[in-house]
């Protein structure tokens, strides 16, 4: 089993929050396509031949790809990997290029999944977060997408945004309701170093996001989710049955994945690779034939740590036995982190594993760090 | 020996003897313009960042006087913060001449005053010079006549400077040569030389920084340090420049170096005589008084098992710096560590800066107190001397506590006479005497007890003088005081290295500065924690941090869990430097900080 991640590094236009690597100028699009393709060939062999289960087109906004573009780096990917027949195979498209001549487009190619931008349904916010779209494009996106023929997808919406009160942020969940969405991305607004929102803050200008508001829109995200029969099975994704993403739940069960295009990042189980966040430089790279990138092996250590850190978030947990097999040599000090945390109450035992407690999710870092292996 | 001249140079903090020093440096092209930086003999990184002396640095020069000689001047200069005056002392037992700065803006501060005495007593021949003349606010005649009030020398004796423009130097080196005698000595008797200061290179062992008395001193003589009794080669002796410069002989009236391969700390006594085995002379020179701590803190490593490490860092730093005293204590909250003892607040800053940078010391420094005595009911028993609060017996069974007293002077204007007074009385002082040097400058004498001046004093006694009150102290006499313990808890469970012995009537506002201090520097963690303040059982505050409400991530990552791993590794590292008490962690810098109340 095993992921591909590609990303698609331009956006119309840069949201005051997002850090995710990207560049507003389309001059090196076609070169940059080119490069996608050839990373693909370089990199045939990364997954050793395993058949790929999951594809994750990511950004950037993947929406900006032309048809031939899509096509083209389908084609590089058939020619390269063996894909599976059930894979799945996602693709993230903002609202306002959702046009039905688009989405036209998606479902003729093999992407069975969309990832949709909506961030919140209200003017207000839309506007403060600087997005392409407004808040007829974010409900008509919906219904288009549907009308094409989706019926897997999934939406992306912010919370604890000083622009969004309680009551709006009570009201995009029951659209949520309402429209049926079969899954949900729902991340709390994080200022960034490097943003406009970043430096609006840093300078005053703008006020911090508030930790209680935050906090108070998460547990109203998590009584929502289990009143409407929604999965949570990550701190920020739930699902109705049978929708839960196959690509993300991979990388926290760390299974392998290739990243292809710029900051993409790569596992094989024992190291983590990660391309150079520079389009330029990654074409060029890949025009002498070569890859640009860091690499770092994960020490004993490393991989306990994203085990603890990547299975507390989910809804699977972390499990003793296999703590056990896999890491004998932290097993004392896990068992007593362990026994700690439960006193404590933040973790609770579910049939083989343990889990988060629901007042404990939002300090999710917080308790897994008290586990992690470090040394000075 | 007529072409030597040592002398040191004293002055209150900041009035300029180490730019001073510099311009003679320089003068005397001993640091070529390219290699000369500002307070070139401040040496240690410390002394850079604060712009302050720690340790007494010394420095040969040489210089051409116009009766065509070619004379040698060691030069020492010290420290200033009444923290340090023990270096001073040990500089001037080195010195025949002392160059006494003043700082013609501020005119004479209690420093002056203290150190001069202490020239005086070592019968240093003394060089008045005002700095800073180049100043607008310079008050050249008034701290002229302040001069000659003080050591009632001639105005024309008084030498007018600035470190800045240079002006005056070329006077000053004539004055060294004219009036600093030469070092009385015989070269052809028995050798005599005294340590007056060591210092430890990891590379090379311990280096000994000596004074020839009498006699000469030859690389390669077996010699004998006479208080130890214990015997080496002198592998390697010199001179020092900026730099230690070797030479074969080292002769009488000079300032030198040895390095004899001692590796062990222990076995150097600044103050201690070096003679010769082959021809040794008959008494030791007298040393110098051991120093006596005013101020005492439990040094702990943060992680247990570098006690050792702790041990061996605290010897080396020992060697150089012979006023820090330690023995091993153990502490419940914080294991095993050493009991400290210090020449005041800064001092033990600096030790602390000095742990960590240079020996790479992780280290908490608990809440410093002072010694007392005590004596129980029970009968028979002694007084005994209680070295930290843990010692103190149980209320019911205290017949009575001492603490120790100081006489402090403090020079000020008389505008800030009644803030000095509204300071010194808030800290139990009692003003004895209160004297007018000139019209615009009074002298205060005030009893206090040391523990009050030992926190905080200092600071605030700058700042309600707007930086016009200088200070120094020298200790009285134990008194008997209505003395209680205050303990801090955390979640229940007691502090040890947090509590403090403090004045009946204080306790309770004490105890409530204190659980507010630490509401500010505990971290939120994720359980609730209450802090009290009790003395005896009775508690006499609490405060309460609330548990941490949001401590994750919550946005997408995607495959870049390298990032957020290093994240929650950073997170994690930081923990560990906390110490754990009871299921608290409570920060290093905690257990200092939470003193600082104001
Ligand atoms: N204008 C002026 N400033 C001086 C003079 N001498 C020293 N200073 C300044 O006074 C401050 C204290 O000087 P420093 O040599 O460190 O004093 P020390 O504490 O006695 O060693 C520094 O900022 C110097 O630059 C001087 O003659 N003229
Ligand atoms: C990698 S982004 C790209 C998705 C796509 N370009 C879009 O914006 O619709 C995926 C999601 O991360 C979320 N996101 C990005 N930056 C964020 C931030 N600073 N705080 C919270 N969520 C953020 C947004 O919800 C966004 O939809
Ligand atoms: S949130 Fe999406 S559309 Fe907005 S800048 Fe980031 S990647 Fe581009
Ligand atoms: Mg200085």
């Amino acid at each position: 089993m095993a992921g591909i991640y590609i990303h698609i590094p331009f956006c119309k236009q840069a949201c005051h929050y997002c850090n995710f690597h990207f560049s507003t100028s389309l001059n090196h699009k076609t070169a940059l396509v080119e490069a996608l393709q050839k990373e693909i060939k370089l990199q045939k062999n990364f997954l050793l031949g395993a058949t790929i289960e999951s594809i994750y087109f990511g950004g950037g906004t993947p929406s900006m790809l032309t048809e031939m573009e899509l096509m083209d780096i389908f084609s590089t990917l058939h020619q390269s990997f063996e894909i599976g027949k059930t894979a799945e195979i996602t693709f993230e498209a903002n609202p306002d290029d959702l046009t039905s001549a688009y989405l036209q487009t998606l479902v003729k190619s093999p992407v069975n999944r969309l990832s949709i931008g909506v961030q919140s349904f209200f003017e207000e916010d839309l506007k403060w977060m600087n997005r392409a779209h407004d808040a007829n494009q974010a409900i008509d996106c919906i219904h288009e997408a549907r009308k094409a023929g989706f019926e897997n997808f999934s939406v992306d919406l912010i919370y604890g945004s000083p622009s969004t009160s309680n009551g709006m942020w009570e009201k995009n969940l029951e659209k949520i309701r309402a429209l049926k969405i079969p899954h949900l991305s729902s991340y709390a607004l994080t200022v960034e170093e490097g943003t406009a929102l970043g430096s609006w803050v840093k300078k005053g200008k703008m006020p911090d996001v508030d930790p209680a508001k935050s906090l108070k829109h998460f547990e109203m995200l998590q009584q929502f989710v289990q009143k409407n029969h929604y999965r949570h099975y990550e701190i920020s994704n739930m699902a109705l049955e049978g929708f839960e993403a196959v690509h993300n739940s991979n990388y926290w069960k760390r299974i392998p994945y290739l990243g292809i295009g710029p900051a993409a990042h790569s596992f094989d189980g024992k190291n983590r690779q990660w391309n150079i966040n520079n389009n330029a430089k990654y074409i060029q790279a890949l025009n002498e034939g070569r890859l640009e990138m860091e690499k770092e092996a994960l020490s004993e250590s490393d991989l306990f740590n994203e085990y603890i850190m990547t299975g507390l978030r989910c809804d699977w947990g972390i499990s003793k036995a296999y703590i056990a097999k896999h890491f004998p040599q932290f097993n004392n000090t896990f068992e007593k982190e362990l026994a700690a945390q439960v006193q404590l109450g933040a973790l609770v035992e579910k049939t083989s594993s343990f889990v988060l407690a629901d007042a404990a999710k939002f300090i999710a870092d917080g308790v897994a760090s008290e586990f992690f292996v470090v040394n000075d | 020996m007529e072409k030597f001249r040592n002398f040191c140079v004293i002055a209150h903090i900041d009035h300029g003897k180490s730019t001073l020093s510099d311009r003679l440096l320089e003068f005397t092209k001993t640091i070529s313009e390219r290699d000369m930086q500002n307070q070139a003999l401040d040496d240690m990184d410390i002394e850079r960042e604060r712009g302050i002396t720690i340790k007494s640095h010394a420095i040969q020069l040489y210089y051409d006087h116009s009766d065509g000689v070619k004379y040698t001047f060691n030069l020492i200069d010290t420290p200033g913060h009444v923290d340090f005056s023990y270096e001073v002392s040990r500089s001037i037992a080195a010195c025949e001449g002392a160059l006494l700065i003043v700082d013609a803006t501020q005119g004479i501060q209690a420093q002056t005053i203290s150190n001069l005495y202490l020239a005086i007593e070592h019968d240093l021949e003394i060089i008045p010079v005002l700095n800073k003349i180049d100043m607008d606010s310079a008050m050249i005649e008034e701290v002229t006549d302040q001069v000659v009030d003080l050591i009632g020398c001639d105005p024309s004796e008084i030498i007018l400077a600035s470190g800045k423009t240079g002006e005056g130097v070329q006077e000053i080196m004539n004055a060294i040569v004219d009036r600093v005698p030469a070092p009385k000595g015989d070269p052809k008797a028995p050798l005599q030389a005294l340590i007056f200061d060591s210092v430890f290179n990891s590379f090379r062992g311990v280096i000994a920084y000596f004074k020839i008395i009498n006699g000469v001193l030859k690389k390669g003589d077996k010699v004998r340090f006479v208080n130890t009794g214990k015997e080496y080669g002198a592998d390697e002796i010199g001179i020092l420049q900026l730099d230690q410069v070797k030479k074969k002989v080292v002769g009488c009236g000079d300032v030198g170096y040895i390095i004899t391969g001692i590796k062990e700390s222990k076995e150097i006594k600044v103050g201690d005589t070096i003679t010769t085995i082959e021809n040794p002379c008959s008494e030791a020179i007298q040393g110098f008084e051991d120093v006596k701590p005013m101020v005492f803190a439990g040094i702990f490593p943060v992680d247990n098992d570098d006690f050792e490490d702790l041990r061996d860092s605290l010897e080396k730093l020992q060697l150089n710096d012979a006023s820090l005293t330690f023995e091993p204590e153990s502490s419940v909250a914080l294991g095993f560590g050493f009991r400290c003892g210090f020449l005041g607040m800064l001092h033990l800053e600096i030790i602390q800066e000095r742990l960590d940078r240079e020996y790479n010391q992780n280290v908490i420094t608990t809440v410093p107190n002072v010694t007392y005595f005590a004596k129980s009911k029970k009968k028979g028993s002694e007084k005994f001397i209680v070295k930290t609060p843990a010692d103190l017996p149980d209320p019911s069974q205290l017949e009575f506590v001492e603490e120790p007293y100081i006489e402090a002077q403090i020079i000020s204007k008389p505008e800030y006479v009644g803030s000095i007074m509204t300071l010194c009385l808030d800290k139990r002082g009692e003003m004895t005497k209160q004297t007018y040097l000139t019209p615009t400058r009074i002298e205060m004498t005030f009893i206090l007890p040391l523990a009050e001046i030992v926190f905080d004093f200092y600071d605030r006694l700058k700042s309600i003088s707007r930086g016009y009150a200088s200070f120094d102290y020298t200790p009285l006499d134990y008194r008997q005081s209505d003395l209680v313990k205050s303990d801090i808890l955390l979640n229940g469970d007691p502090v040890d290295a947090l509590s403090a012995l403090v004045h009946r009537q204080k306790a309770e506002a004490f105890g409530r500065k204190i659980c507010k201090k630490l509401k500010e520097l505990l971290p939120r963690q994720q359980f609730k924690i209450a802090i009290q303040a009790s003395i005896g059982a009775k508690v006499v505050a609490r405060e309460t941090i609330s548990a941490l409400r949001k401590d994750v991530t919550a946005k997408c990552y995607g495959g870049d869990i390298t990032r957020k791993r290093k994240l929650l590794e950073k997170q994690k590292k930081g923990k560990k430097k906390m110490r754990q008490i009871g299921n608290v962690e409570v920060p290093q810098r905690a257990f200092l900080e939470v003193l600082k109340l104001d």
